[in-house]
C-alpha cells in the first residue's frame, strides 16, 4: 500500500492537517506502521500537485488543514477495487537468502532455518498478546491488522518447516539412489559430516 | 525469589530411551527445562522429535531413562506409585487431543471425578465442578452427557478437569485438536488465563498460531532442544539461564 492511498482514505473522513493525518494513520494501523511528519507532508504535497487533494487556508493555530477533491475519491475508490498485486510488492529477502544459503559453501542451512523460525515464532508470540490485550470493540481495524501480521508470520513459520523437512529427506544419497530424482536440496551441514 | 525454588516445573538433563541396543530409539536425549508460575511454555517440532515424551515424563505418566523430573520442587521418581498418583491428581492438569471424557458421566461428574478421587467430598467436589464449568463459559450445561455437546463443548469439558481444584500445572497435548479455530482460540484463551493467574503450563503443539500464546517457545528436533525463543515479558525470567 502507499501512504498516499492511506492518507486519502483518512481525508475522506473529513478535512485533517497533517499532524491529525499521521495520528489517524497510525491509529488505523495500530501503530504497526510508524510515519514521520515529514512523510506526511511530502505526500501530501504529491497529492495536491496531482489534483487529489486542496489544501485550505490555514488556522488561526497555524495548522493548514487539507481536503479530499473529487479526483482524489475516484483515485481512492480505484484503489478500494482493484487487487493488490504480488509483483507490486518487494521482493522476498528471506527465500532469496534461503537459495543462497543452500549453494554457498559453509553455510548451516538449518541453523539459518532454524534462527529465522525463532524471531518470527518471537514476533508472532508479540503479535497474539497484542490481540489478546486489545478486545474492545472500537480495537477491530487494528485487530484485522494484526490478524493479517499474524497470518503472515504463521505462514513463513510453515513455510521454514517445510525447508527443513525438505532438507532432512533430501539428504545427499548414495549414488544409486540418485537416478531420475528431482532437483536435490542438500544440506550443506550433513554434506560436510558425510564427507 | 528466583532460581529453581519457585519452579513448578522443572526438568534436568532427561533422556527417554525406548528398547536397546541396535534398535533403542532415544526418544529424548538431554533436555533441560523450566517453567516458572504464571508462564506458559509451547513446544513445538515435527513429528518424532520428542514433543509427546516431554510431556508424558512432565506429567509423571512416564519415567525418564536419565535425568530427574521434578514438581513443585518434588522429584517424581522418588516418589512411589501412590503418592505419584496423588500428586498427578492434586497439581498437574492434563489436556489431551484425545480428550478421554466418560461417556456415562455427565460435564460436570466427569470434572468432579478427579477430586473424588482424591477424597474429596461429593458435594465440594461438585462446587469445585461446577466452578470450572463457569470459567470454560459452559455455566448451566453440567448436566449434559459428552455425547449431548458439540465438540468444541466437550473440549471445553475437558479443559474444565484439567483445571479443577488447585492445579498448578497444566499440560496440553494439541488442545484444540480438530476443532475450528474460533473454537481453537477461545481454548488457548483458557489456558493462558490459567497461567496468567498463577498456574504453570506447557503446550504441545505444531501450530505456530497456537504456540503464539506462549511466553517462550522451544523446538525440538530429534529429541535434543535446539533453539528457545527469549521470553515475551518479565524480568524474573532473564534472570535465570536454565530455561534455555
Amino acid at each position: 500500500m502507499s501512504i498516499r492511498h492511506g492518507l486519502l482514505a483518512l481525508l475522506e473522513r473529513g478535512q485533517m492537517y497533517g499532524y491529525q493525518l499521521r495520528a489517524a494513520f497510525e491509529e488505523s494501523t495500530g501503530s504497526t506502521w510508524p510515519l514521520n511528519i515529514g512523510q506526511v507532508y511530502t505526500t501530501l504535497n504529491r497529492l495536491e500537485r496531482d489534483g487529489l487533494v486542496r489544501s485550505l487556508p490555514e488556522h488561526e493555530g497555524g495548522q493548514r488543514p487539507y481536503e479530499i477533491t473529487d479526483a482524489g475519491r475516484a483515485d481512492l475508490a480505484l484503489w478500494f477495487v482493484t487487487p493488490i498485486s504480488r509483483n507490486d510488492r518487494p521482493r522476498d529477502e528471506l527465500s532469496i537468502k534461503l537459495a543462497l544459503a543452500l549453494t554457498t559453501p559453509g553455510v548451516d542451512v538449518r541453523a539459518v532455518v532454524q534462527t529465522q523460525r525463532s524471531a518470527t515464532m518471537r514476533t508472532l508470540q508479540e503479535l497474539t498478546r497484542l490481540k489478546y490485550t486489545s478486545d474492545r470493540p472500537e480495537d477491530l481495524p487494528w485487530r484485522l491488522v494484526l490478524d493479517a501480521m499474524m497470518f503472515q508470520a504463521e505462514a513463513e513459520i510453515r513455510w521454514l518447516d517445510h525447508c527443513e523437512t525438505s532438507l532432512v529427506r533430501h539428504r545427499p544419497a548414495a549414488p544409486t539412489a540418485r537416478s531420475g530424482s528431482p532437483p536435490e536440496v542438500v544440506d550443506r551441514a550433513d554434506e560436510e559430516a558425510h564427507r | 525469589m528466583t532460581g529453581p525454588d519457585c519452579a513448578v516445573l522443572e526438568l534436568r538433563d532427561v533422556h527417554r530411551t525406548h528398547g536397546d541396543g541396535e534398535a533403542a530409539v532415544h526418544a529424548l536425549r538431554g533436555v533441560s527445562l523450566t517453567v516458572r508460575p504464571g508462564e506458559l511454555v509451547a513446544v513445538m517440532g515435527p513429528s518424532g522429535s520428542g514433543k509427546s515424551t516431554l510431556l508424558t515424563l512432565a506429567g509423571g505418566l512416564d519415567r525418564p531413562t536419565a535425568g530427574e523430573v521434578l514438581v513443585e520442587g518434588e522429584q517424581l521418581g522418588a516418589l512411589n506409585g501412590r503418592r505419584l498418583a496423588r500428586l498427578r491428581r492434586r497439581r498437574i492438569g492434563y489436556v489431551f487431543q484425545d480428550l478421554n471424557l466418560l461417556g456415562s458421566l455427565t460435564a460436570v461428574e466427569n470434572i468432579a471425578l478427579p477430586l473424588e478421587l482424591d477424597g474429596v467430598g461429593v458435594r465440594q467436589a461438585r462446587r469445585a465442578a461446577l466452578a470450572a464449568l463457569d470459567e470454560v463459559s459452559l455455566t448451566g450445561l453440567g448436566a449434559r452427557f459428552p455425547d449431548q455437546m458439540s465438540g468444541g463443548q466437550q473440549q471445553r469439558v475437558a479443559i474444565a478437569r484439567a483445571l479443577v481444584g488447585e492445579r498448578r500445572l497444566v499440560l496440553a497435548d494439541e488442545p484444540t485438536g480438530a476443532l475450528d479455530s474460533q473454537t481453537g482460540e477461545a481454548v488457548l484463551h483458557l489456558l493462558r488465563r490459567r497461567v496468567d493467574a498463577g498456574a504453570a503450563g506447557v503446550l504441545v503443539t505444531h501450530e505456530a498460531r497456537h504456540a503464539g500464546w506462549a511466553d517462550r517457545v522451544v523446538f525440538l528436533r530429534d529429541g535434543v532442544m535446539v533453539d528457545s525463543t527469549a521470553p515475551l515479558t518479565g524480568v524474573e525470567h532473564l534472570l535465570s539461564g536454565s530455561g534455555r
